[in-house]
């Protein structure tokens, strides 16, 4: 994709479920189906869409929670196997979207926060774990007196800095962070974001940021790729992918974040889409959008629309971009 | 308070602001301040000892243990020992009621000016002490439903977190397993295997033999057939258990499958364990006390509650008391363990926290 060495690169993952529909017949779910991207060191990628297109099986594919179907994935310019998988784990990291099950209420956070250490061996002796977590707890802003609590003392943030805290403990280059702020009150996830914000510039993560929050990813993210049904509709720098976004699906989305300013609001026409997100398990053929899409035409249904550069740095994956181009004008964003 | 605050209009409903002043550092550090670290266990501990039903069972228990502990060093009299008077058996002790001495007891002690040990609950109808046998029984009736209990415990942990860790095919082949053996009649299974059994063990001898052949079949049918529902309980637990986000964040760590149970999985079932054991010993004993009923129980002269309780129907007309107090010791046992189990369910389950 570019002479720049990528941190991660993945290309067409594929994860597909077994599902068993009545007598003993088993359909794939294609939850994940031809999904590539790339991120940089230290960069953030935002991934949207909408609830069940997959950006958890995206996340925790790459981190081998499931084991792909198809597709690589280099990490750091080397093809991730199951072989060298536990080495790397040390390199990559998730936070997990529920702070409340994802954290074992019968674990104090000082246990919790060390059992990466505990796992991959990184301390000599007792003192040296502890002040580790210490300094761990202390990076995310949680008290040294908290070391010795039970998950289900804090609040919905401070446990997610506990989720946090663990992920940081390896010292990861890589880190899948999945909706971490979508269970929190909208105070707490400003406070959250920043400090995932902090930590990239302090420790050079990169992130894949998966949220379905807009507002929230545009914030943190350089990039946002934009997933349908277990697909890459579209991927471009954030400032670009707010203002010039051309896949129709991605209009759409766009056109329902909330926008303060109440003038430009008014003027902004809303594309609202009908119909339900369909099911992964009989996904339409060709194109997964055709079924919502307002400029679905007839070669629509009969091939996948392949994601294509459009412009320098600008992916979309539509066969009608002709059409799409002519509604920038129709739509006021931002 | 600074000077630029509006004025209060007086007669407005409005704050006034002029009444509050900002918070010192002392006093924004109280709002950091946390209810007092507790772990789970003592939490629910705490919460135990608040249910008076389980405080009362637990008593009951308790001083259950201390009886037939302790009761055997104080008694003068053993569980098989005939009454003797002059080296011969005491004839008139048979049948006793409980705290009367027998005709030669009473010259006895008439004659050197002493006090015997009472019958607390009598004799029977072969002069043997009836409360020891009772407190003899009890031992036998409680150490199998402990022992049973453990036996099920171990094998149905093991089976149940293998079958519901590993998931997919294993779990559905170990699970038919499972189906298969909760279809076999129980009770014909422990009748075959004593009569089997006796004639495999005849002339041995030590524990088996002072236990009897039954015995031995009642705790292999427990440790083939009872450990079903357990294995059951704990998949099913571990099935939900493993859902949880935290085991896929210990798997994404690097952490080991041995490491995933008995770090994760089996803490968060423990609840489930031990309430199930709890309720597991007084079905156990009312197992064993059944087929002791039955006659398939310990072997004579071992007592146990449920073997006391069948020698006693025959003259329960005239001695009802000899039914009584087995029986009721029975009861006693399986309801104090049957609330303890209730309580331990409530004071362990976190829905109910809080
Ligand atoms: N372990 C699994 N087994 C079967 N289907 C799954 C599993 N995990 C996710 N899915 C299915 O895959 C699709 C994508 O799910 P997910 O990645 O969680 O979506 P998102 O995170 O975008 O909301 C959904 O249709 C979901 O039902
Ligand atoms: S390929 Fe066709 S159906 Fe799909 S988004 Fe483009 S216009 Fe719509
Ligand atoms: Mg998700």
């Amino acid at each position: 994709m570019s002479e720049e060495k990528m941190l991660v690169d993945v290309r067409e993952l594929k994860q597909y479920f077994p599902v068993r529909t009545g007598w003993g017949k088993v359909l794939p779910l294609k939850a994940v189906d031809g999904v590539s991207f790339t991120i940089r060191h230290g960069e953030t990628l935002g991934l949207v869409g909408e609830s069940g297109c997959g950006k958890t099986t995206v996340g925790r594919t790459l981190l081998r929670l499931y084991k792909p179907t198809g597709g690589e994935f280099y990490f750091d310019g080397e093809l991730v196997t199951e072989k060298n998988m536990p080495s790397l784990r040390k390199q990559m990291q998730m936070v997990f979207q529920d702070p409340y099950s994802s954290l074992n209420p019968r674990m104090t956070v000082e246990d919790i926060i060390g059992e990466p250490l505990d796992v991959h061996h990184l301390y000599s002796n007792k003192a040296e774990r502890r002040e580790k977590i210490l300094s761990l707890m202390e990076t995310v802003g949680l008290n040294a007196e908290h070391a010795t609590r039970y998950a289900h003392e804090f609040s919905g943030g401070q446990r997610q800095r506990i989720g946090i805290a663990r992920a940081l403990a390896v010292n990861p280059k890589f880190i899948v962070c999945d909706e971490p702020v979508s269970a929190l009150d909208v105070s707490i996830q400003a406070q959250v974001v920043n400090m995932f914000e902090e930590l990239q510039e302090k420790l050079g993560v990169a992130y894949l940021f998966i949220a379905h929050d807009l507002l929230v990813v545009r914030h943190i993210s350089h990039r946002i790729a934009v997933m349908y049904l277990g697909r890459m509709v579209e991927l471009a720098d954030a400032d670009e992918i707010y203002d010039h976004p051309m896949h129709p699906y991605s209009k759409s989305l766009l056109s329902s974040v909330p926008i303060p300013d109440p003038r430009i609001a008014r003027e902004r026409r809303r594309i609202v889409l009908s119909g339900d997100i369909p099911s992964p398990l009989n996904a339409p053929s060709g194109c997964p959008f055709r079924t919502r899409c307002p400029y679905g035409q007839d070669d629509c249904a009969e091939c996948m629309p392949e994601l294509k550069e459009v412009e320098s740095g600008h992916f979309v994956a539509c066969h009608h971009m002709e059409d799409a181009a002519r509604m920038k004008e129709g739509v006021q964003l931002r | 308070m600074s000077e630029d605050m509006p004025k209060k209009n007086p007669l407005s409903l409005q704050i006034d602001l002029k009444k509050f002043e900002p918070a010192t550092e002392e006093e924004k550090k109280q709002q950091d301040v946390m209810s007092k670290s507790t772990t789970f266990f003592r939490d629910s501990m705490k919460k135990l000892f608040r249910n008076p039903l389980a405080v009362f069972s637990i008593i009951v228990l308790v001083l259950i243990l201390l009886v037939i502990i302790f009761a055997p060093m104080i008694v003068p009299y053993g569980y098989s020992e005939m009454l003797k008077f002059n080296g011969t058996k005491d004839k008139t002790a048979m049948n006793l009621a409980p705290f009367t001495y027998s005709v030669n007891e009473q010259k006895y002690m008439a004659e050197h000016g002493v006090k015997l040990f009472p019958h607390i609950f009598g004799t029977d109808e072969l002069s043997r002490d009836y409360f020891i046998r009772v407190v003899y029984g009890t031992r036998v009736s409680l150490a199998v439903g402990f022992f049973a209990s453990l036996i099920v415990l171990v094998i149905g942990v093991l089976y149940g977190s293998i079958s519901g860790y590993c998931g997919g095919r294993v779990d559905l082949i170990m699970m038919r397993i499972v189906d298969v053996i909760y279809s076999l009649p129980d009770m014909l299974v422990i009748i075959l295997l004593s009569v089997v059994l006796k004639e495999l063990l005849d002339g041995s001898t030590g524990i088996i033999a002072k236990l009897g052949t039954n015995m031995v079949s009642i705790f292999i049918v427990f440790g083939m057939l009872y450990w079903v529902g357990m294995a059951r309980l704990v998949r099913g637990q571990i099935l939900s258990v493993k859902e949880n986000e935290y085991v896929l964040a210990a798997k994404s760590i690097g952490t080991k499958s041995s490491r995933i149970v008995r770090r994760h999985i089996l803490p968060n079932c423990l609840s489930v364990i031990i309430i199930t054991t709890a309720l597991q010993i007084p079905s156990a004993i009312f197992t064993e006390s059944f087929l002791s009923f039955i006659g398939l129980g310990v072997a004579a002269p071992m007592p146990s509650l449920g073997s006391l309780a069948n020698n006693a129907r025959q003259g329960m007309q005239s001695y009802p008391y000899k039914l009584m107090f087995p029986a009721l010791t029975i009861c006693l046992i399986v309801l104090a363990l049957n609330l303890l189990g209730d309580g331990l369910r409530d004071a362990l389950d976190p829905k109910l926290r809080k």
